[in-house]
């Protein structure tokens, strides 16, 4: 189980300081398809930073299977079976498709055949990508999948997934929502998926509508979405009030 | 097994040539300590010493097909310098590889140092590999140096794939290359440098396309860790209708320092010349990401380096 406790997290720029989130407290019970929506801007990312410990919360705790992380680092954080996937992801010179897999997986030396079916399962014929640098020369929609794949690999307790349908085609798209819903199906991994895509709101048990840096709303995919789709949710732009 | 050399030496031979037990299949040269350890020639590879001077002769036959040839140089010994000549007479139309290297295990408080000076000709149609690494060891005071030059001339039509690889250990390098290509002529040269401690190195190339139709290509990835200074300067000079591309990218850690000053010099209309140079710090969102796989920070960047390197 996943809990976070009145997190906050504010960043100070000439002696100005920026709330980006200002006070979330959520629970996600074990093997739940928890997603995250709300507009650009909303604090989606920065929260999903700080859950995997790219970010130091400025107040508040997070807890994961009981034990308060929040002290702990990145790398403590993976090994305790916490993932994300990022909404950009890096590029490396000189690390294989192949390469990044197995360093996903823990494992030495992932076998061909495992690696494949990663790749396979976010919809990249794996031949064509295995050898591959993980470099400039892949598309937006390739490493975004390649992403993905390093998160499958991972088998993590809980993965956090960031805009996983960005610049994805339509075929790919399909494959990848079979693939999430067959692995919320194993209920094996709590799930945090951001993303503003009705086809993976659909997979959702609940859905959270993360606004100006707190959660305005939560509740099960069936009676959230259509509010917001609406309208009868409307995000609030002090510019307009 | 040969009896010349013991478990130092073949330990330097599988580091800088990837020979198991001193052994290699082909034609070998195994140069150790300023004296010939092994030498086995074949069909294809005919190795001569030289008689004005130390160093060798190497004869590959015109039309060889695969033809392999080692021909690495190990010092063990603290204090000694030498200066090497090598030779290489490529056939026409050959076909073949070359392994070179040097390594030097030094133990002692005494400079141990060895100067190669490598000369190719390349016939007409000939296609050759040349690699090349660079490695010292051992933990006295002794410098460990090494300052190869290397020197070839294509005729029309041939290939030359440099690598050269400076794996570790060497205090100070100056490394000369000089290739000039013929017309149709083509060459692609790889350099890789890793330098930490205290150590220097300092790379000219000069790559010189001389006839219709040349190509060359120079891929030089370097990383300075520590106190370590290094200083390239590619240069590709077209003289006729041809194509030629630089490639610098380091990265710099610590409290290191590196110079890339590529040159590009067209003598004539129809040459096009191309550099690029980088020298950064490795990306922080490299890092993270591999740390988010459940690497610690220095196993990231050791992973990353790695991979640069490849
Ligand atoms: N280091 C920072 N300094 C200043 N502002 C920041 C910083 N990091 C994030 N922000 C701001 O915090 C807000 C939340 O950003 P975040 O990336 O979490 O949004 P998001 O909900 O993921 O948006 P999107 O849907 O566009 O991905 C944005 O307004 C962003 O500009
Ligand atoms: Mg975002």
């Amino acid at each position: 189980m996943l809990e976070l406790r009145h997190l906050q997290y504010s960043v100070t720029e000439n002696a100005e300081t920026n709330d980006i989130i200002k006070d979330v407290s959520l629970t996600v019970p074990d093997g739940q398809l928890l997603v995250l929506t709300g507009p650009n801007g909303g604090g989606k990312t920065t929260l999903a930073k700080l859950i995997m410990g790219l970010l130091t919360p400025t107040a508040g705790q997070i807890l994961w299977n009981g034990a308060d992380v929040t002290a702990l680092d990145l790398t403590q954080r993976a090994r305790l079976g916490i993932s994300y996937g990022f909404q950009q992801p890096p590029r490396f010179k000189g690390i294989k498709v192949g390469d990044l897999l197995s360093i996903a997986s823990g494992k030495k030396l992932l076998r061909r055949t495992e690696a494949c079916a990663l790749l396979t399962q976010v919809g990249l014929c794996a031949a064509d990508y295995i050898d591959r640098d993980v470099d400039t020369s892949l598309s937006g929609g390739e490493v975004k999948r390649i992403e993905i794949a390093t998160i499958l690999a991972r088998e993590s307790g809980l993965m956090i997934l960031d805009e996983p349908e960005a610049g994805i085609d339509l075929w790919s798209f399909n494959k990848l929502t079979e693939t999430f819903s067959a692995l919320h199906a194993k209920r094996d991994a709590t799930m945090i998926i951001i993303s503003h895509q009705e086809r993976i709101i659909a997979l959702a048990d609940e859905i959270a509508v993360v606004d100006h840096g707190v959660i305005t709303r939560r509740g099960a995919a069936a009676e959230v979405y259509p509010a917001i789709v609406s309208g009868a949710y409307n995000t609030a732009c002090p510019a307009r009030q | 097994m040969n009896e010349a050399l013991n478990s130092i030496d073949t330990a330097l031979l599988e580091q800088i040539a990837d020979m198991k037990g001193g052994q290699a299949p082909g034609a070998v040269n195994i140069r150790k300590d300023s004296g010939c350890a092994s030498r086995i020639t074949t069909d294809d590879v005919d190795i001569r010493s030289k008689t004005d001077k130390p160093g060798i002769d190497i004869f590959i036959r015109a039309g060889a097909r695969k033809a392999v040839c080692h021909i690495p140089v190990i010092i063990t010994r603290s204090g000694l310098t030498e200066t090497v000549y090598n030779d290489f007479y490529i056939g026409e139309g050959a076909e073949c590889t070359i392994i070179a290297g040097c390594g030097i295990h030094n133990c002692g408080e005494d400079e141990s140092r060895h100067d190669g000076v490598h000369t190719f000709h390349i016939e007409k149609g000939a296609r050759v590999t040349y690699v090349e690494k660079h490695y010292g060891e051992g933990d006295g005071g002794g410098k460990k140096n090494m300052n190869p030059q290397t020197v070839a001339y294509l005729a029309e039509g041939a290939f030359l794939k440099m690598d050269t690889s400076q794996i570790k250990g060497i205090d100070s390098t100056k490394r000369d290359t000089r290739i000039v290509c013929g017309p149709g002529a083509e060459t692609v040269v790889t350099e890789r440098l890793q330098t930490h401690g205290e150590q220097v190195a300092e790379s000219n190339m000069e790559i010189v396309l001389d006839g219709d139709g040349a190509r060359g290509r120079v891929i030089s990835r370097s990383v300075a860790q520590e106190r370590s200074r290094q200083v390239f300067y590619p240069k590709m000079t077209g003289n006729a209708k041809c194509f030629g591309h630089v490639q610098c990218d380091s990265i710099i850690m610590d409290d290191a320092r590196i110079s890339s000053i590529p040159a590009i010099v067209a003598n004539s209309t129809e040459a096009e010349l191309i550099h690029e140079a980088a020298i950064g710090k490795i990306a922080g969102d490299q890092l993270l990401k591999l740390q988010t796989l459940g690497l610690t920070r220095e196993e990231a960047e050791e992973r990353i380096l790695k991979g640069f390197l490849a």
